[in-house]
């Protein structure tokens, strides 16, 4: 049956999402399979789908892993769309936020933070945050990238998540460093003082981080240099030199002497950024050498940019696209950089199967690269290509003889011949675009050419294109004088084709008859009027304007006034020469291989470059200090842990192995030396705690601090040294408000220290447990606290699950009592006798208690019952009358205490609650807590 | 970084999308498909577009254009390269990377895009960390997942992400173990008409399959590493040995991979081992031209010089041509004027030609662009630089492996001669 289905045919879609929501709801795994495959082939079609979403929504807890990814694909499609529904998935991922397997961990983050919800923004930062102290860090990257999609919901969590960033950043982890930076650039590419302590790091792992990180921490150190370090170029030291001179112009004249002789000395730091990215050049990622190449250019001294010649050379041999990038990268190096690319030449000589784009690129870096010496190769290169099948390249060519021409004076001839013989040219483009460049260098050279005018002359008739005709008159009118007999009878032609002319011919016919007027106006008088009559009446009102002005100019007339003495000064003023100059002149203003480099203009987004400094920051913001602000020896300890991240520069550019170990080392000497701090600094997970929750759980007062009890959790004797006590801290827990919040005290009774302190397996198996983060370390003496969170699932069942150290494993278990499993409601009096009427029968359970004397007032009943159960007080009007309202803390259902003072200290207790096991429970504890002492 | 993927074949339709971060509306590629029409040449599509609120970033290759779309500042290069990484992805999976591999394949296709970007940044781009998320399919695989319902997706999640060599699974097991390395050179030249030449490069490979059990670790060396003179690697080779001894070390990944790219200095005279005689010549008066082309082997050691292909653009003037040829086929089409010319296998002895007649439009002038000829040809068991690898040992495993190398030159993507059409009175 399973394989009928694709092939039986189906007329009307609506009738096919039918049939998947029915395989959907199928009890059959593979039905929901094939849906689902379905489905998804919807997606990439472009075909809404959006109508099943109840029926996918439905499989999201499904075990079969394919299955599950697909309904992952189809979430992260529609949720945008399907909020309320979307929701209804959240709590799988939440549990999954909690599997042992890190992959699953990453999966459900990388789907929670791909539902754009903004709702969800809480539960989304609470998983970044935790994500962010995995201990895998495939988890932690996953967070890194989630911060970036947190961002994009709702950038009103900037502070929160530059907190998260600046954590992440610490990392020393390969996987993590690219991804952390890529959120760096998008959330707070302005805080640069966050990168300072981690930027020999940086340096230091990037060898090994994976290429697409590679490329965002070079771009990004790029930036960040470009701020620290001053200029290791010498023009522009000069520059420097200059204001520091003026700077100093007051003080002695010894002072200023002393400054102009100060050498420029490169910052380490500096050095090391520019040692440890050259390798990359070897990069089989394209776009990893691009970024060496422009960090290079952008930081490196002149005289080291050309070692990345060789590598751009080669990418050129890459696929066309890259080419293209590369090509235009390269045009704008050559322009300032001529050396660092000639010897490669031949490299850039167009190839007939090369496409137009790249043509065009490689014909701009030629003549870039045009001298004196080349330029006889070049122009027989050139004379090649004008003959290429593809017109419009031959055309471009013309236009690079141009420039070649202007640029070298030794050639102009040379190339004036050339073109002129390109007159001849059969095809039309080659001719006009000829045309069109013999005008320039005319200008240019207003010497011998009234031959060439008179050969274009000659030619008029046989070219149509628009352009050139127009450059054609405009020749002639501007050097009339010099064809006097051939020009009044060009524009006798033109009277006569004048309606039937382009726009642009039509104006330069203008120009042309007011020129000649003016110059020979026995001949040409009357064709003039004629002209301008013409204009005056033409469709097109720039010509007509046109007309109306050259008539008033060069007609006198009473009105025309003074101006037309002016007339010839203006219309045949020597006129300077256009500048034939490369079009990737000042794209240097942009970074080279960004996106705003390769179209000339800024991008969303783009990040200017800043220009050196003067003078350098202070350099020791980069000093890593390994111990906090504990006094007299922090000094020793930055320079030495200085020179062992220089040291492992050294190694860790070679092998991964070597770099590895090195690292290892590190983390070794950190290790020990981390622990001392450990008391003082409150580990991740207790820094969660002292942030004010988020609550979504509704109207939960914080805390009711009680008295709190401590419990054994685990003695030293049994723990081999290891002893663990716990406590409930009544808080809200903040990783699941399913969850109790439960803190762990862990001293280290023994003589030798503990490492690695866990949580291992857990029984039953299904429990959820948020485990606290692994101490490292447990020296001798010492005890750290540490919070975890359960979900007890509203039942006092003991929570069973193994406490670990490197060597053993301890069985241990938190039962706990039936009051911890609440919180605290806060409610009116009214609200309260509403709820306890819905709560009757079956719902409520009482006993008629005798106190303790003692207890007998309404703050010591209080006190008693706040010391047995989480729950809140609710003001009483009246005075017998004691109430106090909780929900539990998995199902949230209300759990309404009243205390009713009879005569002689007896009273009647009563439970309101759905929950009638709690309720008896809870009855007991509280009605013994009132009875004793 | 990467917002969304359209993929649109030849004739302008967009046969899937994909989308990582909200959706963009698929009328963002109306100024593709703009650029498209005006493009004479399915090539000349910029690859960078702007749009006034995205900008598109497209490759086109194997007749399919893969658009990204990008909404802010990003290195070009990087969604290049990473769409490049994407098609080479999907002809590893599917063995071709056509529109009807992709539809027929979609599911994977999604499965493959979803894993190998994560918010617009690439997560899982290594093919062994791929292959381990996600199986290609096979035929046999393909048909017990259509019976069974069962999936392409691995039962376990992959180990080698988080390993210090993250571009190698764990627990490869063999039996045979077996590696081979391909060096394969490939020219590109510019030939002037007379026949000498102008540029000409060559640049290498060497392309592996590495069949090994366990973690084991390679080094090989070259008789004559002088000749490499830049050189770019696959991640796994340890760089700063390359620096000190011009030795390869490395763990390889497990199964196909580049190791090495290379370039061969250009001081080195490169001979192209093959050389063509032309000979087009149009008379003044007569609408026919003549043809003639010799081929011929030069230099190539004795090793024979196989799959030859010649193909050349004629001039827009030529209607048909009516050629004879001394070995192999011909086509000329008569609408693009493409003429090629499968000749086969060049034997020194009897050198293959091509004589015959073009006839060009009556009253046409003759014509005067220079058309090239494109050659492709193979050699067997030769590098044409010379390069030679010395020895290769595996370190870290106990076991021998069976160890192969074979080497190839062949043309690059353009070994080009210009032509020149006489024209005579």
């Amino acid at each position: 049956e399973v394989m009928l289905i694709p092939t039986r045919p189906r007329l009307f879609s609506v009738c096919r999402n039918e049939d998947l929501k029915e395989m959907l709801e199928s009890s059959k795994e593979s039905l929901k399979l094939e849906a689902m495959k379905r489905i998804v082939g919807l997606i990439a079609k472009g075909k809404n789908a959006s109508e099943l979403f109840p029926a996918v929504v439905k499989n999201v807890a499904s075990k079969n892993i394919e299955l599950k990814k697909l309904v992952y694909v189809y979430l992260v499609r529609y949720a945008e769309e399907q909020q309320d529904l979307a929701l209804l998935s959240i709590s799988t991922f939440q549990r999954a936020l909690k599997d042992p397997n890190q992959f699953i961990r990453a999966s459900a983050l990388r789907v929670l933070s791909s539902i754009r919800v903004p709702i969800i923004v809480p539960i989304m930062m609470l998983a970044i945050k935790e994500a962010a102290a995995d201990l895998s860090p495939y988890v932690r990257k996953t967070s890194a990238h989630a911060i970036q999609k947190l961002f994009s919901l709702d950038a009103d969590q900037k502070e929160q998540l530059i907190e998260v960033i600046e954590k992440l950043l610490k990392d020393k982890s390969t996987l993590v460093a690219g991804s952390v930076v890529m959120a760096f650039e998008e959330v707070c590419p302005d805080r640069i003082d966050l990168i300072h302590k981690n930027y020999r790091k940086l340096c230091n792992l990037l060898v090994d981080v994976e290429e697409w990180g590679q490329v965002v921490i070079i771009s990004m150190l790029t930036r960040y240099a470009r701020t620290q370090f001053t200029s290791p170029w010498k023009e522009v030291r000069g520059q420097s030199g200059e204001v520091m001179k003026a700077f100093y112009e007051s003080d002695s004249e010894e002072k200023k002497g002393h400054t102009e002789e100060k050498p420029y000395i490169m910052d380490p730091d500096h050095r090391l950024l520019l040692r440890n990215t050259k390798p990359l050049l070897q990069s089989r990622n394209t776009a990893v050498v691009m970024s060496v190449a422009q960090l290079y250019w952008h930081l490196a001294p002149k005289h080291e940019v050309s070692i990345v010649t060789k590598s751009l050379v080669r990418l050129l041999r890459s696929h066309r696209e890259v080419q293209y990038i590369v090509l235009q990268n390269i045009a704008t190096m050559s322009i300032q950089r001529k050396g660092m690319f000639e010897p490669f030449m031949k490299s850039f000589y167009v190839r007939s199967t090369d496409a137009t784009h790249i043509k065009t690129l490689k014909l701009e870096i030629l003549t870039n690269l045009a001298n004196e010496a080349n330029i006889s190769t070049i122009l027989r290169e050139f004379q090649t290509y004008v003959k290429s099948q593809d017109k419009a390249f031959a055309a471009a060519t013309i236009q690079a003889i141009g420039r070649c021409a202007t640029n070298i004076s030794e050639v102009t001839d040379t190339c004036l011949n050339g073109l002129v013989l390109l007159l001849s040219n059969r095809d039309e483009t080659v001719v006009a675009e000829s045309v069109v460049v013999i005008k320039k260098l005319l200008q240019t050279q207003p010497t011998q050419h009234s031959e060439i005018i008179k050969h274009m002359a000659k030619l008029f008739d046989n070219i149509t294109v628009p352009m050139a005709r127009a450059s054609i008159l405009w020749l002639i009118g501007e050097y009339c004088e010099r064809v006097p007999k051939i020009a009044p009878d060009v524009l006798r032609k033109m009277a006569k084709s004048f309606t039937a002319e382009e726009d642009i011919v039509k104006l330069q016919t203008v120009n042309l008859a007011a020129k000649l007027y003016l110059t020979n106006s026995k001949q040409t008088k009357l064709l003039t009027q004629y002209i301008l009559n013409l204009g005056k009446y033409d469709q097109n009102y720039d010509i007509r304007d046109r007309t109306r002005f050259i008539r008033q100019l060069i007609v006198p007339s009473e009105k025309s006034g003074a101006l037309n003495k002016y007339a010839r000064r203006i219309l045949l003023a020597p006129k300077p020469a256009p500048v034939l100059e490369s079009s990737f002149k000042d794209r240097d203003r942009f970074q080279l291989g960004t996106l705003s480099h390769s179209l000339n203009s800024k991008a969303t987004g783009y990040q200017e470059l800043s220009d050196w400094p003067a003078v350098a920051p202070d350099q020791s913001v980069r000093n890593v200090e390994i111990i906090e602000a504990s006094g007299s020896d922090s000094e020793e300890e930055s320079s030495e842990s200085e020179k062992t991240s220089s040291d492992s520069g050294k190694s860790s550019s070679g092998s991964e192995q070597s770099s590895s170990e090195s690292e290892l080392e590190q983390k070794k000497k950190k290790k020990t030396k981390k622990v001392p701090q450990k008391k003082s600094k409150p580990t991740a997970a207790d820094r969660y705690s002292e942030i004010p929750a988020v609550c979504w759980s509704l109207r939960v007062t914080t805390s009711s601090f009680g008295p709190v009890k401590t419990y054994e959790l685990l003695h030293h004797m049994t723990g081999k040294g290891l002893a663990a006590k716990y406590h409930f801290p009544r808080q809200p827990c903040l990783y699941q408000p399913s969850m109790v919040a439960v803190q762990v005290i862990l001293s280290n009774s023994s003589d030798h220290s503990l490492e690695e302190i866990h949580i291992g397996d857990r029984s039953p198996a299904s429990l959820s447990i948020h485990c606290f983060n692994t101490i490292e370390r447990l020296e001798p003496e010492a005890s750290v606290t540490v919070s975890m969170g359960i979900d007890f699932s509203d039942s006092t069942q003991a929570a069973n699950f193994q406490l670990c150290t490197k060597e053993d494993q301890f069985s241990v278990s938190i039962q706990p009592a039936v009051g911890e499993l609440l919180m605290p409601s806060s409610m009116t009096e009214q609200d309260f006798c509403k709820e306890q009427g819905k709560l009757q029968g079956m719902n409520e359970t009482s006993a008629t208690i005798t106190m303790e004397t003692a207890n007998a007032s309404s703050q010591a009943i209080s006190k008693q019952v706040l010391s047995v159960a989480n729950v809140g007080v609710v003001s009483s009007s009246q005075n017998n009358f004691s109430r106090f309202a909780g929900r539990t803390v998995s199902s949230g259902a209300l759990v309404l205490v009243s205390l009713e003072l009879k005569e002689s200290s007896t009273a009647l207790l009563t439970i309101n609650t759905e929950k009638t096991v709690m309720a008896s429970m809870l009855l007991r504890d509280i009605k013994q807590a009132l009875t004793q002492a | 970084m990467i917002h969304s993927l359209f993929l649109v074949n030849a004739s302008g339709d967009i046969f899937l999308e994909k989308h990582w971060k909200s959706v963009v509306s698929r009328s963002v590629c109306d100024y593709f498909f703009e650029a498209q029409e005006r493009a004479t040449e399915p090539e000349n599509v910029p690859p960078v577009i702007p749009t006034p609120h995205h900008y598109l970033i497209s490759v086109l290759r194997h007749r399919i254009y893969f658009v990204a779309v990008i909404q802010s500042e990003v290195p070009p290069l990087f969604v290049i390269e990473f769409l490049h990484r994407v098609v080479d992805t999907f002809q590893d999976y599917f063995g071709v990377c056509t529109e009807a591999a992709i539809k027929d394949n979609v599911v994977v296709v999604y499965e493959l895009l979803e894993e190998m970007l994560d918010n617009g940044f690439p997560l899982a781009t290594e093919s062994n960390i791929l292959k381990e998320l996600i199986k290609p399919p096979t035929i046999l695989r393909t048909m017990v997942n259509t019976i069974t319902g069962s999936t392409n997706v691995g039962e376990q999640l992959p180990t080698g992400q988080l390993s210090v060599v993250p571009w190698r699974r764990t627990g490869v097991k063999y039996t045979n173990n077996e590696a081979y390395f391909d060096v394969v050179e490939e020219i590109d030249a510019i030939i002037d008409k007379s026949g000498s030449t102008i540029t000409a490069e060559i640049q290498g490979v060497i392309d592996a399959c590495v069949k090994l059990t366990g973690m084991p670790d390679l080094t090989l060396s070259f008789m004559n590493p002088r000749l490499l003179d830049d050189v770019s690697f696959h991640p796994c080779v340890r760089f700063k040995r390359w620096e000190a001894e011009r030795i390869l070390s490395f763990i390889p990944p497990d199964g196909n991979f580049r190791l090495l790219s290379y370039h061969v200095s250009s001081q080195n005279l490169v001979a192209i081992p093959v050389y063509v005689k032309h000979n087009i010549t149009f008379r003044e008066g007569s609408s026919q031209g003549r043809f003639d082309l010799t081929l011929g082997p030069k230099q190539t050691m004795g090793k024979a010089v196989e799959s030859v292909l010649v193909s050349s653009q004629l001039p827009r003037g030529v209607l048909n041509a009516n050629l004879n040829p001394s070995q192999g086929t011909y086509t000329f089409d008569p609408v693009t004027k493409l003429l090629s010319w499968d000749v086969g296998k060049i034997n020194p002895q009897k050198l293959p030609s091509l004589k015959g007649t073009m006839s060009l439009q009556a009253g046409a002038s003759k014509p005067d662009e220079n058309p090239t000829i494109n050659i492709q040809f193979k050699i067997q068991q030769m590098a044409i630089s010379g390069l030679k690898v010395n020895r290769l040992d595996m370190y870290g495993e106990k076991y021998k492996p069976f160890k192969g190398i074979k080497y190839m030159t062949k043309a690059g993507k353009s070994v080009l001669q210009r032509m020149h059409i006489v024209n005579c009175k």
